[in-house]
């Protein structure tokens, strides 16, 4: 926790003090202990010795949290506490059962690989905090990220480098490096939706007829809905993949209804993509085979089948002889159960670390997305808004649907688990959303109005990201229309990025003529 | 946005909320049950990392848990094992564990309750958790009698200690090799039991405690038994025994064995009627007696009752419904035809109880159990299930079923210098029994004035014989055999 930031949800109380971020440092000292000694146990529980990765792993681990902490201190030093902490720990949870189940020799398990990508993807995060200082200048890049987002989709399609692993075709194999685009995809729509959403978003939310009480979009503003329904659709049918499909329309869904603030749009989303699914469902057999699976696991014909059951059933064995407390490191049997270091990792650990482990697993990821969206609420521009809810709120999707696949709340999908499953791709994703998340969290928690010495009063020379963004809709592709782009924003130790919330310190993003809130 | 901002965090509490319930679900209120499943190899998979006690037949290992360098560490291994698999059971990664194996589970992996002073020392001693041993009743002898005695015929031969209950053989063939299900090759284990499921004769399932078969003449025992116990009759009596009987009420004549004739005057006592086993002569007697009569003495003698010897076995019905019976099924009942069915247990009970003056006494395989020190943690002592008749019926049956062995249908069980009480039987089966032939009985005690062996033997179909076989032809010399092993010890 911050010790500045009392209340994110009011313009921050002015303060020079920069944060010494120690709560971090003793969280992730909390966070690294818990990692480090689970590399320690599992390679006891299963060797009876330590790990032959274990200095190496350990290093990583506490190498990447001193970097990330001491770039947070120096770049964005007012950035969220709690963010990073977290996701060491479930960084390190996972790397351990990966570990774990190397060492008991399962097939597919390669903790060196996770290890590397983990380094991999914190460098890459550490980096962006470092260059990027200013989230709003991502901006700039709203069509470049949806063309490079609906690439990403299609690419797994393309011959030769579209591979198909285990019925869904969502892989990329580039080089001998197999890739998930769908992860960095989710990314890129977040920015699109967020750049999109926040210049047209009183079109969408004032322009149409009111029926039933219900405030309808005109048709011609359902454009952009439809294109993305269709492709979370193309997504389903084609890719054979339920998860990301749904990744991405609920994605959409809600950042619409965050940026309209109408409930009309979230209805008629999740009727379109009901409707597809139940078409989709009926029409394409693979998906109604995962259908028949997600209602009757147990059945004995389902289990039995090539492509049916088994893998559910065996992941939900595991969770129960986990119980309350689980086996203990390295003295279950997850490896029992396929795919028990990438999708089905969260039942590996709910064996040997049972009710409580996972729970405790849980509220972590929820402490993350719940900063996330704290965050959003904080930061005053309406891009890092919907960007940061987007992002929060992605994050949360994904859990919910594959902890939720495996727990049967919905049917399975090949999701993974941000952080912990192994994979490249996932890690790199989500590292990524981190530093984008801690980067905003730093612009909404630093005090603003402060008068630094060479800043003349509010609302002079600086910049108007708002205004500037006004005309992004008209430059597809993000051009260069802004008149001092971000990158060329003034160095630290002076906060001249934030002139809007001087002019309109309440909560939302002036838009000039329109904007405000429309209630 | 904060508004919709603040409702979407509402909406991800939601869902995480979910996520805790369903884990919860799965992990707590659901888990005993999915721990239970058979398709859950979790429970065997941790056993397979124990040393496992061994299964003992006189003194020698027949299951064994022996240390091996694979993932488990231990292999199980049975020593002659299509000869004991029907009390061994098996011990399998692919298909669980089954008979014994299965019934003292707790024991043999050394977890039951009554093993926490051991479990608690080898905690402090740092000692690796051993099982406890399992010592069965079997007399290995007997058991080889009856393995040899059955050859290729199929079939099952069920050996008591009338006094106890104990088991002293079980036999069932066709058989199958436990360790061909105990390999840690769950493609190799789950090919093998599959194989066996689709096997001719079902080897998996054991004739001697599982399958249930129509007894034919040897429940004439249990008919007369009624007709004694009635206080209406004595074995010289002098009974209806015509050359065909018409079941009461249909138009169906049944005939004897071969079509002969029981008595040139057509009647004759009930312990002739029994000697030579005339089936008008029973047919007519059970119809007087009535079906509560009758299902009340096949109860006492443990129809209709499961025994746990420690596994469960299959109960032996005399009829589903008695009280709605045609008189024509009470008459067929009699020569144990019609609804009647029994396991070989069962019926070798018959013999013991009549052995032991009427007091039937519960079946049992399991001796003693002793902890990795050789201590007795547990014993079994012999367990009365109640009188099926009185002494003094029990006496008059012995000497009617010694008549049998002397000078009637079952003289081939006779064993030199040895008083052996025994009845035969040839049980018609199938819808059409013109078509299949008898499955052929013979069960017996020795000695006959000090029983220490009863025996139940079923060959089925005739066995090498056919349609040419009976039950003392075909069945009384295995059982003879039988109870030579035991009587010399």
């Amino acid at each position: 926790m911050s010790a500045v930031v009392e209340n994110p949800e009011r313009t921050v109380e002015p303060t020079e003090r920069r944060p010494a971020r120690l709560a971090e440092l003793f969280l992730l000292i909390l966070a690294l202990a818990a990692g480090i000694s689970a590399f320690a146990m599992v390679g006891r529980s299963v060797t009876g010795e330590l790990p032959a990765d274990f200095w190496a792993v350990s290093l990583v681990l506490t190498g990447i949290s001193v970097a990330a902490h001491v770039v947070l201190r120096l770049r964005a030093p007012w950035a969220d506490q709690v963010i990073l902490p977290a996701v060491v720990l479930l960084n390190g949870l996972g790397l351990a059962m990966i570990l774990r189940l190397q060492l008991a020799d399962t097939q597919g398990a390669d903790a060196w690989a996770q290890m590397m990508y983990t380094a991999l993807g914190a460098v890459i995060a550490i980096l962006l905090v470092w260059f990027l200082r200013d989230h709003r200048w991502i901006r700039r890049l709203t069509y470049t990220a949806m063309l490079v987002g609906l690439g990403l989709v299609v690419l797994p399609l393309l011959p030769v480098i579209g591979r198909e692993i285990n019925g869904a075709r969502i892989w990329v194999n580039i080089a001998g490096f197999s890739l998930q685009p769908a992860e960095f995809a989710k990314i890129a729509f977040a920015i699109f939706f967020a750049g999109y959403l926040v210049t047209n978003r009183d079109t969408l939310a004032l322009a149409g007829k009111k029926v039933l009480g219900l405030q309808l979009p005109r048709i011609r503003d359902l454009g952009p809905i439809i294109i993305v329904w269709a492709a979370s659709l193309a997504v389903l049918v084609f890719e054979r993949d339920l998860g990301t499909s749904l990744l991405f329309f609920g994605l959409f869904v809600a950042m619409l209804y965050l940026a309209t603030e109408r409930f009309s749009w979230v209805l008629i989303g999740l009727v379109l993509f009901a409707a597809g699914a139940l078409v989709a469902a009926s029409v394409f057999p693979h998906v109604g085979a995962r259908m028949d699976v997600w209602l009757h696991p147990f059945d004995n014909e389902l289990y039995n089948a090539v492509g049916g059951s088994y893998q559910i059933v065996q992941g939900t064995f595991a969770l129960a002889a986990g119980g309350l407390f689980g086996t203990g490191w390295g003295e279950g049997y997850p490896y029992l159960v396929p795919y028990a270091f990438s999708d089905f990792i969260y039942s590996s650990l709910g064996e040997e670390l049972g009710l409580t482990g996972l729970l405790a697993i849980l509220l972590t990821y929820l402490l993350i997305v719940q900063r996330g969206l704290r965050t959003a609420i904080a930061v005053r521009d309406g891009f890092g808004k919907l960007l940061a809810g987007g992002l929060a709120f992605v994050m949360a999707l994904q859990l919910f649907v594959v902890v939720g696949g495996i727990t049967r709340i919905i049917p399975l999908t090949g999701l993974t688990l941000p952080f912990m499953a192994q994979g490249g791709s996932s890690l790199l994703a989500n590292w990524i959303v981190i530093a984008l998340l801690l980067r905003i969290s730093d612009n909404a928690r630093r005090p603003s109005a402060l008068p630094v010495r060479g800043t003349i009063a509010q609302g002079g020379a600086m910049h108007d990201p708002i205004v500037v963004g006004a005309h992004d809709g008209t430059t597809p592709g993000g051009g260069v229309p802004v008149r001092r782009p971000a990158a060329d924003a003034p160095s630290r130790g002076s906060t001249p990025s934030h002139p809007t919330e001087a002019i309109t310190p309440h909560r939302d993003d002036p838009r000039g003529t329109t904007g405000g809130e429309h209630l | 946005m904060n508004t919709t901002l603040r409702r979407l965090a509402s909406v991800v509490m939601v869902m995480f909320l979910a996520l805790m319930v369903s884990t919860t679900w799965i992990q707590f209120f659901h888990a005993d049950e999915l721990n239970s499943d058979t398709r859950n190899i979790r429970s065997i998979y941790a056993e397979y990392g124990r040393a496992r006690g061994p299964i003992v037949v006189g003194g020698e290992a027949v299951a064994l848990s022996k240390p091996v360098d694979d993932e488990f560490g231990y292999q199980r291994e049975y020593a002659d094992g299509k000869l004991y698999s029907p009390l061994t059971g098996f011990f399998s990664l692919a298909n669980g564990t089954f008979a014994i194996e299965h019934a003292e589970n707790d024991y043999l992996n050394g977890q039951a309750d009554a093993l926490w002073v051991d479990r608690l020392q080898n905690m402090l001693t740092g000692r690796d958790p051993e099982g406890s041993s399992v010592e069965l009743t079997v007399d290995p002898k007997a058991q080889q009698a009856a393995w040899d005695g059955l050859g290729d015929q199929r079939g099952a031969v069920v050996a008591l200690d009338p006094k106890t209950g104990a088991i002293l053989a079980l036999v069932s063939k066709p058989s199958y090799d436990p360790n061909d299900l105990a390999s840690h090759s769950t493609k190799e284990a789950g090919e093998a039991y599959t194989k066996l499921l689709n096997a001719d004769g079902n080897p998996l399932k054991s004739n001697a405690t599982a399958d249930a078969y129509p007894p034919g003449s040897t429940f004439k025992l249990i008919t007369t038994a009624a007709a004694l116990e009635s206080g209406d009759y004595t074995p010289d009596t002098v009974i209806d025994a015509p050359p065909s009987y018409t079941l009461t009420g249909t138009s169906t004549p049944v005939g004897n064995f071969a079509g002969t004739s029981c008595a040139s005057a057509g009647k004759m006592t009930l312990a002739d009627a029994l000697r030579i086993s005339c089936n008008t002569a029973f047919l007519g007697l059970a119809g007087d007696l009535g079906a509560d009569a009758m299902d009340e003495q096949a109860e006492k003698f443990g129809y209709g009752d499961k025994f746990q010897i420690p596994f469960s076995t299959a109960a032996s019905v005399y009829d589903q419904d008695p009280d709605s019976m045609s008189t024509a099924q009470v008459e067929l009942s009699g020569i144990g035809q019609g609804s009647v069915i029994a396991t070989p247990l069962q019926v070798a009970m018959v013999s013991a109880a009549i052995a032991n003056g009427g007091e039937v006494m519960e079946p049992y395989s399991v001796d003693t159990v002793r902890d990795p020190q050789l201590e007795v943690v547990r014993e079994t002592s012999p367990t009365s299930l109640g009188r099926a008749v009185s002494e003094k019926t029990a006496g008059q049956l012995t000497e009617m079923m010694k008549s049998v062995v002397e000078s009637g249908s079952g003289t081939s069980a006779q064993i030199s210098g040895v008083q052996v009480a025994g009845k035969t039987g040839t049980a018609q089966h199938g819808a059409d029994t013109s078509k299949t032939d008898p499955h052929v009985w013979f069960t017996g005690f020795a000695p006959a004035d000090d029983p220490q062996v009863a025996v139940a033997v079923v060959v089925e179909d005739g066995g090498d014989l056919g349609g040419q076989a009976t039950g003392g032809s075909v069945s009384a010399p295995i059982a003879k055999a039988v109870m030579e092993a035991v009587l010399n010890g």
